[in-house]
C-alpha cells in the first residue's frame, strides 16, 4: 500500500498564473510523481469565459486570472479540498505584488482547509522540473537554467545542495532572444518565434561572436544581442531566417559548451535543461548530442515543464515539506531571494 | 562617465536612461554601481523589473519595458523606491507622466559600432547645478 501525499501549487512570480495539483505515490522510499493538473494561464486565455485576458506581468493580471486557473485545475484533477494534503506557493523571487497574490491566496487555503502551506523559491522549482519525470534521478547533476531573467549553471549536488557555478554577467539568455526578436520586429515573446524563424534559415550563414566562449563558466548576451543589431543596420537586407539561425547558433552554441564544460569539471553523471528557454528546439538537440558524446544522462523535461509551470513548484513543494513540515502563515514574499546555496 | 555620475548622486534621486535596444542602459547602470561601490554583479531587470543592490548607497534597478499602462506601475511602489538609495529606470520615459523630478540620460548610436553619444536632461534646478560642474567627460569607457 502506498502512501499518497496530495499538494495544490501556485505560481504568481512572473507572467504566467498557474495552478497545479501533485499527487506524490511513496512504495518503501520509491518516490512516484503524477502531475494531476498543471493549468497555465496563457493556456486558458483562448477561452471566452476568461475574457481574453493577455497574461502579463502585473499583479492585476495575476489577481484576474487566479480564481478561473484554480477552479480549473481542481476541477481537471478530480479532487476537492479534503484530498488536499498541503498547500505550496511560489515566495520569490519575483515582483512582491505578483508574489504576494499567490502566496495570500495559498496561505488563506491551507488555513480554511487545515493543511500546512509551504513556501517555495521558484528556482527551486525549475531544478526540481526534472524530477516530475524522473523521480528516480540521481545526484551529482548539472542544470542550465535559462530563462528571460535568469542564466545558471547549478551544481545539483544533493536535492537541496546547490551551488552556482555560472551565470550571466549582463543579459539573460532568454532576454537576449526576446530583444533579438523584437529589434526583427518579429513580436512577443521573442524565444519560440526566433525558434521557429530559424528553422527555416542557414545557422552558417552569418556567425556571430561567442561572448565569453573560452572564459569559464559565466556568461554575456548582451554583446551578441548588440552583435545582432550592428549586423542589420550595417546590412539592412539581411535575411530575418539567416539572422534568428546565427544567432540562435551562437547562444546555444556558448549554453552547451558551458553545461558539459561544468559537468567535466564537477564530474557530473547526467546534465538536466530547465526554464523557458529549454523548449527552445536547437538547444535541446544539441544538448542531447553533446551529452550523448560525453557519456552523459542527458535530461529534458517535456517543454511544458520547462516554462513557468505550478507542477514543477508542487514537485519542489513536496520535498520541502518532507524536509521542513509546513511553514509559518507570518512568512511574506521575498522579491530577492536567492537559490539556497551552499556556504 | 557613469562612475563620475555616481560620485554626484545623492539619496532620493531618479536617473531615467533612454536609449535604444543594444545602446548601453545596463552597461551604464553598471558603471554608476562601480561607482557606488556596489559589489554584487548588476545584470539587467528586464525580466525580473527590479533588481536592488548595496553598496555606498542602496542601487535600485528597474526596468519598465515590458510595463504597458501606467496604472501597473502601482506595483513598483516607486514612491517608497525614492524614499532612500539612487534609482535608475532603464526605459523610463514610457512612464514619464508618474514620474517625479528626474535626470535623463539617453544614448544613442554613433557611426561606428562602440560609438555612443550621451546626453543629459532635466528640469530639475537641483541637476542642472550638479550637471554643469561635471563638464569634461573621459571617452573610451567601456562595459
Amino acid at each position: 500500500m502506498s502512501e499518497v501525499t496530495t499538494v495544490l501549487a501556485i505560481e504568481t512570480s512572473c507572467d504566467e498564473t498557474s495552478v497545479a495539483v501533485v499527487r506524490r505515490y511513496r512504495d518503501s522510499g520509491n518516490d512516484r510523481l503524477e502531475v494531476l493538473s498543471n493549468i497555465v494561464s496563457s493556456q486558458v486565455e483562448q477561452h471566452a469565459e476568461f475574457g481574453g485576458v493577455v497574461p502579463e506581468v502585473a499583479s492585476r493580471a495575476h489577481l484576474e486570472m487566479l480564481e478561473p486557473v484554480l477552479t480549473s485545475a481542481l476541477s481537471e484533477a478530480g479532487v476537492g479540498r479534503s484530498d488536499i494534503d498541503a498547500v505550496v506557493a511560489t515566495h520569490g523571487p519575483g515582483l512582491i505584488g505578483a508574489l504576494l497574490i499567490g502566496v495570500s491566496e495559498a496561505k488563506a487555503l491551507a488555513l480554511a482547509w487545515g493543511v500546512p502551506y509551504v513556501g517555495v523559491n521558484h528556482m527551486e522549482g525549475h531544478l526540481f522540473a526534472t524530477f516530475l519525470e524522473r523521480p528516480d534521478l540521481k545526484p551529482p547533476l548539472v542544470v542550465l537554467l535559462v530563462s528571460g531573467g535568469h542564466t545558471l549553471i547549478v551544481h545539483l549536488e544533493d536535492l537541496g545542495r546547490y551551488r552556482i557555478l555560472g551565470s550571466t554577467i549582463d543579459d539573460a539568455a532568454g532576454e537576449a532572444f526576446d530583444k533579438v526578436a523584437r529589434y526583427l520586429g518579429l513580436g512577443y515573446p521573442g524565444g519560440p518565434l526566433v525558434d521557429r524563424l530559424a528553422s527555416t534559415g542557414d545557422r552558417e550563414a552569418i556567425r556571430f561572436p561567442r561572448g565569453m566562449m573560452d572564459e569559464g563558466l559565466d556568461f554575456s548576451f548582451s554583446g551578441m544581442k548588440t552583435a545582432v543589431i550592428n549586423y542589420v543596420r550595417a546590412n539592412p537586407d539581411a535575411s530575418d531566417a539567416d539572422l534568428c539561425a546565427g544567432f540562435q547558433e551562437a547562444v546555444v552554441d556558448v549554453l552547451v559548451t558551458k553545461t558539459m564544460r561544468a559537468a567535466e569539471q564537477v564530474g557530473a553523471r547526467g546534465v538536466c535543461l530547465g526554464g523557458g528557454v529549454a523548449a527552445n528546439s536547437r538547444l535541446r538537440e544539441r544538448f542531447a548530442e553533446e551529452a550523448e558524446r560525453r557519456d552523459l544522462d542527458a535530461l529534458i523535461p517535456d517543454r511544458a515543464f520547462c516554462t513557468d509551470n505550478a507542477a514543477m513548484i508542487g514537485a519542489a513543494g513536496l520535498w520541502r515539506l518532507d524536509q521542513e513540515g509546513g511553514h509559518d502563515l507570518d512568512g511574506g514574499a521575498t522579491p530577492n531571494l536567492r537559490l539556497p546555496e551552499l556556504a | 562617465m557613469a562612475e563620475r555620475l555616481a560620485a554626484v548622486v545623492a539619496d532620493g534621486d531618479l536617473i531615467v536612461l533612454a536609449g535604444d535596444l543594444g545602446a548601453g542602459k545596463t552597461c551604464f547602470t553598471q558603471g554608476l554601481g562601480r561607482g557606488l561601490q556596489v559589489a554584487d554583479r548588476i545584470t539587467s531587470p528586464t525580466f525580473t523589473i527590479h533588481s536592488q543592490y548595496r553598496g555606498r548607497l542602496t542601487l535600485n534597478h528597474l526596468d519598465v519595458y515590458r510595463i504597458d499602462q501606467l496604472e501597473d506601475t502601482l506595483d513598483l511602489d516607486l514612491p517608497e523606491l525614492l524614499e532612500s538609495g539612487v534609482t535608475v529606470i532603464e526605459w523610463g520615459e514610457q512612464i514619464d507622466p508618474v514620474l517625479p523630478d528626474h535626470l535623463v540620460v539617453r544614448i544613442e548610436f554613433g557611426d561606428a559600432d562602440d560609438d555612443r553619444t550621451l546626453s543629459f536632461e532635466s528640469s530639475d534646478p537641483r541637476w542642472q547645478e550638479r550637471l554643469a560642474g561635471m563638464d569634461g567627460f573621459g571617452e573610451g569607457a567601456s562595459c
